[in-house]
Parts: structure tokens; sequence; C-alpha cells
């Protein structure tokens, strides 16, 4: 019997097809990214590999920018992601207040996914939207004016 | 113009209050009464944020209304009301008092053409002069117009665009890159989202012009990912423009090449920094390198590149469209033309603004934001986002310069300018933007990545009543630090607003530091210890001592 080494690598074809749009265009690694987080929702690391054989970057460099901005992300999202809006506007207008009760209604911290994989709340900041502040998106669905009271409601929108 | 229309605003902010269900109950009810209304559009943003969703209606003959707050059952009675009884509904418009003090320039098109239809965008005098800058006047030209506008970068740092120009310009080389940075970070500021969103030709035309003066060959659009109606906007603009003849080989006949591509930024506020933006479009980490050299000499994968933000290049068309010496009469000497600013906060009608300079903060949170939201009384105008500092009431009388904006401790910025009032508390204020910066440092160098972090702990300790008044010294030591030791921009302005407002809020910081209380009641910890010690008074006081 022959295990698999720990070397093997999976191969995609819709990641050899991007490779392929983006391998000659200078400044291609971002974009590259882009495009996998779009389809994905995140960036898995055997695709990462192979975006390092096939765009010809050390893997170490694709990590160093996956971890440097806050928009890729290593691990797969929940269904539905909520974002509350920190931006100044936002802030002032109540926003840390929707982010507690967020919080305590799904039982989860920042950065976590409730145990049915359905929600998980991030603080971002600043959505663009403040003359709705405080507002929070959902998926891509975005709630202006958000009360603290409103979360309940909200929430029953969406399921597991 | 069309004589009637009726124009349902499509920007982020409309459609996050319902504004799709709106243009659906308006195409329903015009299809229901077989009204031929040809005019029914998308708008981008007129500014009117707070009332969104918006529909602005214009019947044959009569004015044009604005209606706010439109639910999709409104939206059909207006239809109604408008294409057949030809009356306009009892629906005030509040919002009307936003617009007499305003000049819109950068802000021309919003809410005004349909940005997605480049027809739209000719039909308002759009690519209208651009024959005769590329075939005529020439580089030399257009710059020479840039100078006599006196435009200085509308991103934050005010610096003269015909000078950066001219700097790209004259120096020798092979390969150059224009850059336009859409990369807002600033929390509440979103004047370029909405320029994008709403006027995207207005910008692209700038970017041709520009990178017609300079004598690039390639442009890019740095756009922040978070923004997808922007960079689906912007991609269409750009597709349109190129199918137009305005962007491509030998643009309208002449000897100038030129094309655009849109890169996207993922999540960083350093990016805003420019060597950082490069490196990003490089497909790096987003670090910023020290400058010397600047990149009109050294940008883009060496070449060198001019980069202008959305608004600048916004105001860049119409200045070549009207002339410089039009766009140098509007506002004061030292700071030409208009600004945008993002008048947000504890105030009345939030939205977007472009005034004059030299207009005061009276006349924009008064006049056109229609005052403070609730009963509290105005307390300051934090401008500049993290990088600036809050103007108090005893200065809302100051004309709005870059000057006069930096002699009061605060900047310009990129144009948030949030309205606080005194259920606001200034010491929760400076933490959430050291907070914002110490999170948002890239790292590269230690005054920044250190600085950042220990100020917001010792911000932290006043807010939770661990402090002492000796950390204040501390806390402006490590801010000057910081302001003189940092690599870029964003380590050297991020204790603004903590300096602005221990030096203006003196007493407030004291009260937290000495007596544990917290005037708004924002800091949680100072709230619940006062709540104790009152408990405890109340034990220890006899019985019936109270009676």
């Amino acid at each position: 019997m022959t295990s698999p080494s720990p070397r093997q690598e999976t191969h995609r074809p819709e990641v050899e097809a991007l490779i392929n749009l983006w391998k000659d265009r200078p400044g291609n690694l971002i974009m590259a990214l882009h495009e996998i987080e779009k389809s994905l929702g995140y960036v898995p690391r055997d695709i990462s590999q192979q975006l390092a054989r096939g765009l010809n970057v050390p893997l170490a460099q694709i990590y160093e920018v996956l971890t440097f901005y806050n928009y890729f992300r290593l691990t797969p999202p929940a269904k539905n992601k909520i974002q509350v809006c920190m931006g100044t506007a936002c802030y002032i207008k109540g926003s840390g207040d929707i982010l507690e009760t967020l919080k305590a209604q799904l039982g989860v911290q920042e950065g976590e996914i409730t145990p049915d994989g359905a929600f998980e709340i991030e603080n971002v900041r600043c959505i663009g939207c403040c003359g709705l502040s405080p507002v929070i998106k959902v998926g891509e669905k975005v709630y202006g004016k958000v009360k603290p009271d409103d979360v309940t409601a909200i929430l029953s929108n969406y399921s597991a | 113009m069309q004589e009637e229309w009726i124009k349902v605003c499509m920007s982020s902010g409309g459609v996050a209050a319902g504004s799709e269900d709106v243009m659906a109950a308006v195409e329903d009810e015009l299809a229901q009464r077989s009204l031929a209304v040809k005019a029914l559009r998308k708008m981008g943003c007129i500014g009117c944020c707070h009332a969104d969703p918006v529909v602005e209606v214009k019947p044959k003959g009569g004015k044009p209304t604005i209606y706010e707050r439109v639910t999709p059952e409104q939206a059909r009675e207006i239809v109604a009301q408008h294409f057949q009884g030809g009356q306009a509904l009892e629906s005030s418009t509040p919002t009307d008092e936003m617009f007499p003090h305003q000049v819109r320039i950068a802000l021309r098109n919003c809410g005004i053409v349909d940005p997605e239809c480049i027809d739209d965008y000719i039909a308002h005098d759009g690519y209208s002069g651009l024959r005769h800058l590329l075939a005529d006047a020439g580089p030399a030209g257009v710059i020479e117009e840039m100078r006599l506008s006196g435009l200085r970068g509308r991103g934050g740092a005010g610096f003269p665009t015909w000078v950066k120009w001219n700097f790209a310009n004259k120096k020798q080389a092979d390969v150059k890159y224009m850059i336009c940075n859409g990369d807002e970070g600033d929390p509440g500021a979103y004047m370029d989202r909405s320029i994008m969103e709403s006027d995207p030709h207005g910008v692209v035309e700038g970017m041709i012009l520009a990178g017609f003066a300079v004598g690039a060959r390639q442009g890019y659009f740095y756009i922040r990912a978070e923004y997808p109606l922007a960079i689906e906007r912007v991609q269409k603009a750009i597709d349109a423009a190129r199918s137009y003849g305005f962007l491509g080989e030998r643009i309208l006949g002449t000897e100038f090449s030129y094309d655009l591509e849109i890169r996207l930024g993922a999540g960083a506020f350093v990016c805003g920094e420019e060597t950082a933006l490069i490196a990003s479009i490089e497909g790096k980490r987003g670090t910023p390198r020290p400058r010397p050299p600047y990149p009109t000499d050294c940008g883009l994968w060496g070449h060198p590149t001019v980069i202008n933000n959305v608004e600048t290049l916004s105001n860049v068309t119409a200045i070549l469209q009207r002339g410089g010496a039009w766009y140098g009469s509007i506002g004061t000497p030292e700071s030409t033309g208009t600004k945008v600013f993002a008048l947000t906060g504890k105030v009345k009608n939030s939205g977007l603004i472009e005034i004059p300079m030299g207009t005061t903060l009276r006349e924009i949170v008064f006049d056109i934001g229609g005052g403070p939201i609730s009963a509290k009384p105005f307390m300051a105008v934090q401008t500049g986002g993290p990088s600036g500092g809050l103007i108090t009431k005893e200065h809302l009388d100051t004309p709005l310069t870059y000057e006069n904006l930096q002699k009061l401790g605060s900047i310009m910025g990129s144009g948030g300018m949030i309205v606080i009032d005194e259920g606001d508390c200034v010491v929760d204020l400076a933490k959430f933007y050291i907070g914002f910066c110490a999170e948002e440092s890239c790292g590269k160098c230690a005054p920044c990545r250190v600085g950042g972090k220990r100020m917001q702990e010792i911000l932290e300790a006043i807010s939770e009543g661990r402090a002492q008044m000796s950390d204040l010294d501390k806390l402006k030591k490590l801010a000057h630090a910081m302001q003189k030791a940092s690599l870029c921009g964003l380590g050297q302005t991020a204790p603004n607003p903590v300096l602005s407002t221990i030096r203006q809020y003196a007493e407030e910081y004291r009260q937290h530091i000495e007596d544990r209380t917290c005037r708004a009641r924002r800091c949680v910890a100072l709230v619940k210890y006062q709540m104790e010690l009152k408990k405890q008074k109340a034990a220890a006081a006899p019985a019936g001592a109270a009676s």
C-alpha cells in the first residue's frame, strides 16, 4: 500500500485557468487571490500552493500577503457573515452596543463561528454608508440606522 | 435635458436603505398606468444620505421635487400624483436646506447623470474638451491650467496638483504611470466611494487628462475591494470610454495612447500612503518606504508615477472643462476651489456636501447640517479622521482652509467631518482613533508599531480609572516621539487626535483620572465605579438619615 506523500498537492483546473489569465500581468498576486477569495470565500492552503507553482512565487510570499491584508481569510467563512461597522460615525452612534447585542444573542465572540456554522461576527472599519449610521452588513445586505432592539428581527431573516 | 423624469438613488447608501424595492415599485406603477415616462433612471448620490431612499421627480414644465425616506407604497403614490394628477405630494423636503450653501464641482454630476450610461455623461459636457486638450493644448497647456486653478490634492496632504504633474512631466523616462487612489480607508469618509459610484466617467476623464499631462501610457485605478459597486461602475466606465475611442491606441486620432486598469485594495489603511499603495499594486505587502525618492521620480516598478485621489481627479475634469482661472476664483487665495465633506455623526442632515473653501464650520454644521440631531448641545467637530483633531465650538466661525485647520491643530484630511455633542466622551474618541491606527500600523517601523500600542494602553487605563496624572505626560512624550520618528504619514499623524483632545479638553482628562468620572457616561468602567460608590455611600449612611 502506498500512502499519499505529504507533498502531494491537489490540482484544480479552475485555478489553472485563473493562473493563465494573470500569469503574465504585472502585480498579479493580489488580484489572483481576490478571485479565489471571491469564488470560495477564503483562500485554502492547497490553492495557495498551486498558485505559488503557477505564478512562480514562493509560498511564503503568498502567505506574507494573505496575512497582511484584512480582506483575505485562511479558513472557510460561516454561512452568513455579519459585519458591524466600526467607522467613526457608526461608533459614536452606538455600533459598539450593536456588537455587544449580537455577541450575546449568538453566543460567540468576534471572529468566531456559531456551532451550527450559520453566523459569524466581524467588526469592520467603515463600509462607507455613514449617512445611515450605525450600519451592519449581513452577507451583501446592508442594514442602516440599526438599534440594538432590531438585532433579533434582522437575524430572523437568516437561517442555518 | 428631458422634460420629465423620475430618478431613484441607487448609490450604496440608497440601496442599503431599500431603493431597489422603491425602483421596482416605480417601474411597476408606471407600467400599470401605461405611463411613458422616458427618463426613469438610476441616479447616484445627491448627498442627502440620511434621507435615503431618495426619489427625485420632475413633471413636464414643473420643478424637480425631492422626496425622502420613500417607501415602495409612497413611490407608487408619487408616480400617480405627478404623472397623472400633475401635483406634488404634501411631502415636505427639509433636505432642500442642504443645497443653497453648496457649490458642487467634484460632485457636479452626482445624482444628475446615470453613472452607467456614457451617452448621458457626454450629454452633460463629458469628454467635451478632450480632443482639443490632447491635440492643441498639449501637456504644458494642461499643466498651466492646473497651475492657474491652484488645486491642491484632496486626498489629505494638500500638495499642489500641478507641481506633482510638472515633476513627473519633466522627468525623462520611457515608462511612466498614473494612479488613481480609490482606497478610501478613513473611517467616516465616503466621498470617493460616492464619486466613483455616481460619476465614474468624471474620474476616468480626469485620469486620461492627468496621464496625458505626465506622459503616462498606462494608468491604474486602485480601489477598495470593500466597494463592489464602485468597482463595477468604474470598470463599466473604462470599457465604455475605450469603445468610444477615449482610451486605447491613438486616442481621438492624436499621438497619445493610454489605457486604464483596475487593481483592488485588500483592506489596509496604510495603503493610503503612496509608497505603500505602490507596493500593493505590485502585488506585495503594503508597507511604505522612506521618501525621497518620491514616486514622481521612482514609483511603480521603479518608474515615475503620479498618484492622485478620486476627488482631485473629478475636480481636474471640471477645471479643464471650464478653465483654471474659473476654479481659482472660488474659495480663498491659498485654498482655492471647493472641498467635499462627509458630514456625519450627531447632526440632523448627514450626507455628502461640497462647499467653497473659506466656508465656516457654523454654516456647515448649522445651516447645511441643520444642527445637532438630539437635544444635547453641540460640542465639537472632528475633522481629518484618525490623522486629524477636534475643532471646538469657540472656533465655529473660522473659515475652513488648509491653513486654518492646521492652525487649530487639525487637518483637512480626506474630508471626514464628524459632529459630536455633549453625549460623547473625548477620551473615548481618542482611544477609538489610536486603537484604529495601532491596528492598522503595518509594523515596519517601531515608533508606530510600539508607540501606537502603548498610547492605546494608557488611554485604556484612563478610561478604566487605572491611570495617574503623570500618565498624561507619558502619553504626550509618546505622541511626540511617534510624530517625529515614524516612517510614514500613518504613524506621524496617528497621535493627532490624542494631542488635540488633551490640549482642548484637559479638564475632562483630569476628571477621568482624578475623579474617576466620565461626564458623558461612555466609559463603562467609570460609570460602574461611580454607581458602586453611590451604593456604598448609601449603605454607610445611618438608617433613616436621608429622611
